[in-house]
Formats: structure tokens, sequence, C-alpha cells
């Protein structure tokens, strides 16, 4: 780890204006993803500025038709959260399904959703629910959020502050782990709203995306056997020592079948 | 007469009570004064000329204090690290031992060989000068797999290495296997990969080396396994220091596999620069550096061959094995797939003719030397495949096939065609039991069951021998061994009665100082508390080979029960004189010593001080002290054996193995402390349970990367992967060693890689799957039954 300076600001504004003004800054959260990249020397910034002493960026809230997770709320306080299990049980299961305990108590949604690994669980349920990324400055849609590989809309200095997630009437989590990571080798996000359903795959490629002939075919009829024949094409997922995109596609359907069976039950 | 807990108790461990409340004392946790830090370069290429290293900027950076390379290495006319066996082809031609310099020279042969030694006041700076360095390489193409390294035209890592074969060598009968296969009613054949392993000890390795002027003597802490052949190797071989000028401790070490079993070139390189810069250094490896500098194992690509009779007898058995030795020979490497490999392959079976020929090859990787059952494992694996493929390619019961063709107990001692004689077992016996406890009749309602979920399940059996308990050193030595195998204890009882014993073996979780103090309890009836097993420094330990192959207990703990008996011999003569009675008529039984047939008793205290405060003391025929020495060359391997039956579920739509049951019936002798042996039962059967599913080392060819270099892409079994296991032993007694134990270190990992295996075939057999390489990854299993289905379908 090389030397660094670390601030700890307790509004939001000011957390702004040091990551804008201190060239070769960094946000950090949970410090989960951003830790190790020091350690290791792969990131070496001049400073950190720490999101812990922001209170407005903890919690979660009961708005009625959506609900708001704050950015610096744990994955282990969303799976534990009574208002999360009832409301969307599919997002509380897939934050218990992130990492160990360890990472569950540190990392954070907004720490998650900034980082866009392609292989992460959040950004599934974020883009499945059609969820809204509150940042420092503005509003953005979960379908213009996330851009690719490790890439997303945020500006430079755009702190996340909040996650809203409409309230589906079912959604539900699958998630096929990656052997040693146990990060999605690939997971899908189901979730059925009055006007539609949306489904949303992670670490099947570079980046979340959706599956547009499963949702027309889930809207029809939200039952695994609609999406059983549909099969998504091996161009553009990825392989590795731990599977070939052929397998990765083949897992996309069988994930998607026991979301839906997930969001049923 | 205090709390003895002797032989067949199970205590908790002594050693648990410092290392569950953080007061182990590990390298790491050792501070020295005035100590720098160390690091070390490593090639980021597979195969490079290494054509010059630019210090300039490096030397310049704040806190250094000097950056040591090969060039240096070689100006100081250091020694290469040795290789601690030689072996040799059938012809009788030594194998090709190139130099293995502690920082390359001229070429750099895998990713993580190292060329520069970089001290600094701190880690910080000493990481931050090392990025400093401009080293130029010349990258050629790199060679990782054994098939392609032998190949022609493949890049070779060392000029005078032809082919890239270190050693093309043999074992057995070549011309009676012949003869036999040409009579056989059948012949199975298997081609198999024996996937490469990280052994991943929770502590990565550490040293801090320091040298005081003022006795000219060196100091090296390092996380080892065996000390005293650090100090041996590294001394008289590598860095010329006499051996009563270097001390070598190993103090508390978190976890080995072998993988600190071997002389590293780290310990060296720090120890010859702590007397350079004339102040300790200490280097402390990362888990990422561990990854790409500690030892690799396995590594074999095979091909079997097993020629039976009419009735499914065992005629013969051939197998053609390349093993991966990568970029260098490390302490034990072609050690490994040779001798520890060949001599198994007879297993539990009376086959009367075997061949094997094993071509030993470089490559450019990290070195591959012993990992926790070392040879055995990968031996195991081609017998217990190939007995399956053979009893369903002829219809036979995989059980009877077994049954028919196994060692009766009433024939042991029984000598195989393949060096070894084992001196006892009952194979037959264990896979009855196991049979039992695995409820192996009930496995049909089980398989319906998971059917109607849609799942395969899949039964397997390994019915398996290893040769453990390292080693009687003549034979060694005539396999090639280049030192002794022997061990030695000294039990020094204290004028109070309390005992210490400096043993020469290394205990690094496998519960030595709970085991060793009860064989001391048990045999001079003192208190489980009143003794203290001290190990890892060779300034407090007379000598001693160090903790591999299932030794300490069957080799160690041979040379204490002789240095107990030793002890209580010079006791009896003492109380022999204390009591004015014959030698002949002293008795010694829970801890006193009495005249027989009389009520005159002199306790083991008693003795004990007159020992030392010899006033009424026999001092013209006895010297006065009790404390005795023992060394302990054993007459034979021990053969430690058993059977494992694995039950496994397969969701063919994922292709995810689930190990549901397991079951483990083992020969172990005689068992000090079944907890501790039930407990090195579950390591080692979740070590192979990683193998077999889990675990594997992948390099990319052509760049040498290794692309499975971290736990993010290395699977470690896990707790959760595990169900609940039956483990059990059924012994018969080792008739050579003293208590007649055998050793159980690794019986785990050796009897289940192949169990778990012929499981996942079993439960894929109705597919026409016949074999499964490991490890049976979701993704690998997915194919094969893509590719499986297809004639299936058509049937
Ligand atoms: C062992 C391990 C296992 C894991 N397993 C999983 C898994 O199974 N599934 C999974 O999804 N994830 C997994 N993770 C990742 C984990 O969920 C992390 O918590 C998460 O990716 C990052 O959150 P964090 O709060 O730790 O962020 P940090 O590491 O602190 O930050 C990550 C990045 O986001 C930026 N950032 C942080 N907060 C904000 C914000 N509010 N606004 C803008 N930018 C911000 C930082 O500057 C940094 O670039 C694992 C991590 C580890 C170490």
């Amino acid at each position: 780890m090389k030397p660094f300076a670390y601030h700890q600001p307790d509004q939001i504004p000011d957390a702004a204006k040091l990551l804008t003004s201190i060239e070769d800054s960094k946000l950090v959260a949970g410090g989960m993803t951003l830790i190790p990249t020091l350690k290791q020397r792969l990131a070496s910034p001049v400073a950190l500025v720490d999101l812990s002493k922001l209170g407005s960026l903890k919690g979660i809230t009961d708005d009625g038709a959506t609900i708001t997770i704050g950015a610096m709320t744990p994955h282990a306080v969303v799976a534990a959260s009574e208002l999360v299990q009832t409301k969307i049980p599919g997002l509380a299961a897939l934050a218990s399904m992130i990492g160990d305990p360890a990472v569950r108590s540190r990392g954070t949604i907004g720490g998650s959703v900034a980082n866009n690994d392609p292989a992460a669980d959040y950004p599934a349920g974020v883009l499945g629910l059609g969820a809204i990324i509150v940042t420092s400055t503005r509003e953005i849609a979960a379908d213009k959020f996330f851009l690719g590989l490790f890439e997303t809309a945020l500006e430079p200095g755009e702190i996340i502050t909040a996650i809203r997630f409409p309230v589906p009437l079912k959604a539900g989590y699958s998630k096929f782990k990656a052997p040693a990571s146990r990060y999605a080798l690939v997971g899908v996000f189901v979730a059925k709203f009055a006007d539609g359903v949306r489904v949303a795959v992670t670490g099947a490629g570079p980046g979340v995306f959706r599956v547009p002939p499963m949702e027309v075919a889930l809207s029809e009829n939200f039952d695994p056997s609609a999406i059983a024949a549909i099969k998504i094409d091996n161009d553009g997922l990825t392989s590795d020592i731990h599977a070939e995109a052929d397998y990765r596609a083949h897992l996309v359907t069988v994930m998607a079948k026991r979301a839906v069976d997930a969001a049923l039950s | 007469m205090g709390n003895v807990i002797g032989i067949g108790a199970s205590p908790k461990r002594k050693e648990d009570q410092r290392f569950l409340t953080g007061r182990g004392n590990y390298v790491s946790d050792i501070k020295r004064p005035g100590m720098t830090a160390g690091v070390f370069v490593r090639s980021p290429h597979g195969h490079a000329i290494l054509r010059g290293i630019d210090k300039a900027a490096a030397l310049a950076s704040p806190g250094i204090i000097a950056v040591l390379t090969g060039e240096d290495v070689a100006a100081d006319k250091l020694g290469s690290l040795p290789c601690g066996w030689g072996i040799s082809d059938a012809k009788g031609v030594p194998m090709k031992e190139p130099p293995f310099p502690m920082l390359a020279q001229g070429k750099v042969r895998f990713v993580g060989d190292m060329v520069a030694f970089v001290i600094a006041e701190t880690p910080e700076q000493a990481d931050a000068a090392a990025e400093l360095l401009t080293i130029d390489y010349e990258v050629l193409p790199s060679v990782v797999g054994v098939l392609e390294a032998v190949r022609p035209g493949a890049p070779q890592l060392f000029d005078d290495v032809p082919n890239n074969i270190c050693c093309d060598w043999e074992l057995g009968d070549k011309a009676a296997v012949e003869t036999a296969f040409r009579k056989a009613a059948h012949v199975a054949k298997l081609s198999l990969v024996n996937n490469r392993l990280i052994g991943n000890p929770m502590e990565p390795r550490a040293a801090i080396a320091e040298y005081e002027p003022g006795t000219d003597r060196f100091t090296l802490w390092t996380t080892s396994q065996f000390p005293h052949v650090v100090r041996f190797l590294m001394g008289a071989l590598v860095l010329n220091i006499p051996q009563h000028k270097l001390r070598v401790v190993a103090p508390d070490v978190g976890g080995g596999f072998g993988v600190k079993q071997f002389h590293y070139g780290e310990e060296a390189v720090i120890t010859w620069a702590a007397k350079r810069v004339k102040r300790p250094i200490k280097w402390v490896a990362s888990r990422s550096e561990g990854y790409v500098s500690d030892r690799h194992g396995r590594d074999h690509v095979t091909e079997a061959e097993l020629a039976l009779d009419e009735h499914g007898k065992f005629l013969a058995f051939r197998v053609n094995t390349l093993a991966n030795m990568g970029g260098y020979l490390s302490t034990f490497g072609p050690n490994i797939p040779t001798n520890l490999y060949g001599p198994l392959l007879g297993g539990v079976y009376t086959t009367p003719a075997i061949y094997c020929n094993v071509k030993v090859v470089f490559t450019n990787t990290v070195p591959v030397d012993a990992y926790r059952g070392a040879g055995r494992p990968e031996a195991t694996f081609v017998l217990e495949r190939i007995v399956d493929v053979a009893a369903s390619e002829m219809g036979i019961d995989r059980v009877e096939i077994r049954r028919r063709n196994m060692i009766p107990k009433e024939a042991y001692p029984y000598q195989t065609p393949v060096l070894v004689q084992y001196d006892s077992g009952d194979p037959m016996g264990c896979l009855d039991g196991a049979l039992v406890a695995a409820d192996v009749k009930g496995f049909g309602i089980r398989k319906a069951a998971s059917a109607s979920k849609g799942k395969f399940r899949g039964l397997g059996y390994s019915t398996y021998v290893e040769a453990c308990g390292l080693a009687p050193s003549r034979f060694a030595g005539r396999l090639g061994a280049r030192g002794g195998l022997y061990e030695s204890a000294t039990v020094r009882v204290h004028p109070t009665g309390q005992v210490t014993v400096m043993i020469g073996t290394h205990n690094h979780g496998q519960g030595h100082e709970t085991t060793f103090a009860q064989i001391v309890s048990e045999k001079l009836g003192v208190s489980f508390e009143n003794v203290d097993i001290v190990f890892g420094d060779t300034d407090r330990v007379q000598f001693g080979m160090g903790t591999y192959g299932s030794r300490s207990l069957v080799v160690g703990g041979a040379a204490l029960s002789k240095a107990t008996d030793k002890v209580i011999a010079k006791g009896k003569k003492i109380a022999a004189h204390l009591l004015e009675a014959a030698e002949v008529d002293i008795q010694f039984e829970a801890g006193n010593f009495s005249v027989a047939g009389t009520d005159r008793i002199k306790s083991f205290e008693d003795i004990a001080g007159a020992a030392y405060v010899p006033h009424n003391y026999p001092l013209e025929v006895l010297e006065p002290g009790l404390e005795e020495q023992a060394y302990y060359d054993p007459v034979n391997f021990t053969y430690p054996g058993g059977c494992h039956i694995a039950e496994v579920e397969v969701d063919p739509e994922t292709g995810t193995v689930t190990l549901v049951n397991y079951t483990a019936v083992d020969d172990v002798g005689t068992v000090i402390n079944p907890m501790i042996v039930e407990g090195q039962l579950h390591g080692g059967i979740v070590q192979g349970v990683g193998q077999a599913l889990f675990e594997n080392a992948v390099y990319d060819e052509g760049s040498g990367q290794l692309l499975s270099g971290s736990l993010m892409d290395y699977c470690m079994p896990r707790a959760d992967h595990m169900p609940m296991m039956k483990i059990s032993t059924h012994s018969t007694l080792c008739t050579h060693t003293p208590m007649g134990v055998k050793g159980c270190g690794e019986v785990g990992t050796i009897g289940s890689p192949a169990a778990v295996i012929n499981a996942v075939v079993d439960a894929l057999s109705h597919l026409g799957v016949t074999h499964v390489d490991m490890p049976a990854t979701p993704n690998r299993i997915w194919r094969l039954l893509q590719n499986a289905s297809l004639p299936v379908a058509a049937e």
C-alpha cells in the first residue's frame, strides 16, 4: 500500500468538494473492493474520502410504492431488513448471497453499484427492478447507469447517495456461484410489475444486461416453463477458466427459471 | 502418580491453548532489534532471457539498504539450491540436474522465479524501491504442459536437457507385463490427468535472518517443516556456513502440507543478505506471492492399462506417466512421481506383474514437489479408477472385482512386484466395515429419491494402501536419497521429575505436543501436564529430519519410545541401588520402581531426584543425570490403508456435483489419540475432495501466466462443501514399529480423490460416461453431459 491522505467529511457537499478538488482522490465506502487494490498497489490514490460519517447515506425507508436504500447501507442490513424482506424478498435474498459474513457487514450497496463488477449481484437487482440511482447531483435510471465492464454513468465527483427501488408484484433472484470467488458465475434477477416483467443477468458477460425475449414470454405467462426453451446467444458472453460462454448461456436459462420459481414461492 | 493421560485417550490438544488465545509465535510475529524489510522481485514472464537489471533508481529511493541480484550471487560463488534425491533411468544414467540458482542468472524459467532481493528500512520502502528496478527481459515462448513440453520443437528450458526430459524412469518387469497382456481375456485402458494443486497453508511463508559478528553466527527463523534439513542443505551446500555457526528456527508454523518441507531460495538469499547488510532482515510472503513461489503438487498425465483374465483377476498393470517438475528441481521433486508413485501401483491387490514408466519433465511453471500424499494419491487414483473401468467393461460388480483381487489378511507380509513389502493389513476387513457404515444396502432407495428430484446419485469406492513413515535410510539410499531418513528424540527428566522432550520432527498442526506427551505420560507414568515437547530449533534439538510423509509418529514417535525405554532402564539401575536390590528384580509400573514381590518402592520423582543429587548413588558405575537420547531408523515403510466410500448427487441442469455422504474405514495401526486421528482424517479427506471437485492450478500455454493465481480463481474446499463424515478405524498393528503405529497424516488425501470421482462416474454411467477428469467442475460435468446425452437419446 502506498501512503495516502485520509478525509472523513460529515456533509455530502464537503465530500463532493474534496473529491473534485483533490486530483487522484477516491471515495471509500466499505472498502471491500478498494482496499485490496490498494494493498496490491494496483491503485494508488493520493487521498481517500471516507463516506462512513455521512449519516444521511445510511438506512432504508418505506415510501409506499418504492423503498429507498441509502448508499452506505451494508449488505447484511439489507438482507436482514424486515421491510425489504416483506416488500422485495428477492432483493433481501440477493443481499444475503453476497460474499461472506465479513464482506456483507462491511460492503455497501453504493460501493457495489458504483463499482459495477461484471460478476456482482446488486447490478442484477438494480437493473431487474428498474431502480433509480440517486446521486449527489441527479437521479439516473438503472437502464442508463450500467455502461459495461466496471463502467457507469457516474461523473467525476458524483456520489451515489441512495438507490430507490420500485416495489414489484413479485421478484426473485437465482445465483450460480463461481466456485472459487462465489461472485455470480451467472445470476438472474426477475421482477414482475403490473406493466410487465424485467429480467436482468449478471456474471455472464462484461456487464449486467436484460433479456427481452424472456421478459416478453414471462409477461404473458409468469412461469418457469415459459422461458425453458429460450436460449441466449453465446456471442459476447464471458469465457474463462471456470466456465465457457456456451455453458454460461445455458446457465442463464436455468437460473432465470429458478429465479421465477423463487419469485413464485 | 499424577494425571496420566496415555495411549488411546483423547485429551484436548495442549497447543490449542496458545493458538486459540492468539499467543502462537509465528515467524512474522518475531521482531529483532534493527530489523529491516526485504522483498523479492519475481519474474512476470514464464520464460525469458534476463538481459540486465538497472538498480540505479531503486538504490536512490528513500530508506533503501541494498539490492541484490543473481550477479551478486555468482560473484560470491554461492551454491545452487540442492536436490535431495538423485534418480536414474533404466540404464542407470543419472537424471539431468541443471543448476537452480537462488536468484536467477541469465534466464528466468517460471512466473515467480526470483530475480532480485530488495532490502529497505520498511516493507513499504522496499516495495517502492522494487518497483523502480528496470529489468530487461527478452521474452521467450513458455511451455507449461507436459505433453507440450516433450513435443519436438517445444521451447527448451535448458540447453543440455533435450526435450525437457529430466529423467526417463522405470520400475517393474516390462517383459513379464507384456507376456501377461498377451494372455489377457480383457484389457482395460484409461487416460487421465492428475490435476496440479497449490497447497495454500493458512500461514504464508516467511523468514527472518540475522548475523552476529561477535560470534560469527547466523540465525534463520523460517516457516519450515524441517529446520535441521534446511541447516544442512543451506549451510553445507549453498552458503558454505559451518553447521555450528548456523541456527535454524522454525517456531509455530501455520500449516505445511508439504509446501514448507523444501529448502527455498528465499531462505538462502535472506541469510546471505543479512551478513552483507549487517542487520536482521524480515520477509513475509503475501498470499499472491505464495501462489507463484510455493512448490505446487501433482500434475501428471497418464496412460494406464490393466490386463485381466476372464474372471476379472488382475494379470498385469502397465502405467506410463508424464510428470511435471516445473522450472527447476525442488528438494524432493524427482522422488515424488517416481519412488513414491511406482511402488504404490500394486495397491491392495495381488497383481503379479507391474510396469511403470515415468518421464519427469521440465516446464515453465513453479517447481513441483511433495504435497500431502505426494505420489501416493496419484498412484491410488490411477489404480482405483482403472479397477472401476475394468469392472464396468467386464460387467463385474465393483466391490466384487476388488474382493477377487484383494490380498487376504493371512497373506501378510506380502511382497509386491514393485519393491515394497507390506508388513500387515486387512483390506477386506476395511471394505466390509465401510460397506456397512456407508449403508450401501440402502443406496438404491437414496438413488431413487434423488432421481425423483431430477438428480443423479452415485457411489464410489476406493480401497487403497499407501507407504509412509519415511523412511528406511538404506532402502531410500538405494532409490536415490542423498540423506538419511531416521529420527531422533531426547528425553530430559528434570530433578523434580518433569520431562522435556527434544524431538526432530516439527509440529505445525498435527498435534505432536499432545500425542507425544501422551506417549511419555503412559510410558513413564508422569502427568500429561508435566511433559513438554520441544521442536523446531537446531540449537535446542539435537537433530532431525522433520515432518512430512506421515513420518512423525511412526519414526519420531519410535525414537521417543526408545529414548523413554532408556530412561526406564537407567531408572531401574538407580532404583536397584537405592532399594538395595538386584537390577533384575526391579519392576517399573505406573510411575513406580519397586522390588518384585515386596512393598519396597521408589517413585519416578525419587529416582529423578537421586540422579541429580547423587549422594547415595552408584557413581562408580553410573553417570548422574537422567536424560537419554535415541535415533531410530525404520526397517520398512509403514502401510496404512483402508476403504473410502463417497456418495454424490449430480444436478444435470447445472453440472454441479454435491458430496452427500462420505465414509472412511482406515487401518492406521495403533491409535494414540483418536480425536487427533479423526481430525487428520477429516482434513486429509477434505483436501482430497478439494482435488477431486474444486482445485486446479491452471497455466496459460505460451505466456506461462498462472491463471488461477489467487483464492478468487483457485477454489479451495470449504466447510459447506462437506457432509458430516463417518470416520472409523479398523486397525491391524504394524509389525516393525515399536508401538504398532502406521501414520495417519496423509491417508485421507490418498484415499479420497478416487472415491469421489468413482462416485461421479457411477452417477453418470447410465449416460455412457466412463471417466471424468479432476476437478469435476460444473462446467466440465455439463459438457460431458452435452456430449454424452446425444448417443443416449439416439438409443
Ligand atoms: C471476499 C469477497 C467476496 C465478495 N463477494 C461478492 C459477491 O458474491 N457478490 C458481489 O456482488 N460482491 C461481492 N464482493 C464485493 C462486495 O460486495 C463489495 O462490498 C462491493 O463490491 C463494494 O462495496 P464497498 O462498500 O466495499 O465499496 P468500496 O470498496 O469502498 O468502493 C468500491 C468502489 O466504489 C466507489 N464508491 C463507493 N461508494 C460510492 C458511492 N456512494 N458513490 C460513488 N462511488 C462509490 C469507490 O470509490 C470504489 O471505486 C465481494 C468482496 C470480497 C472482498
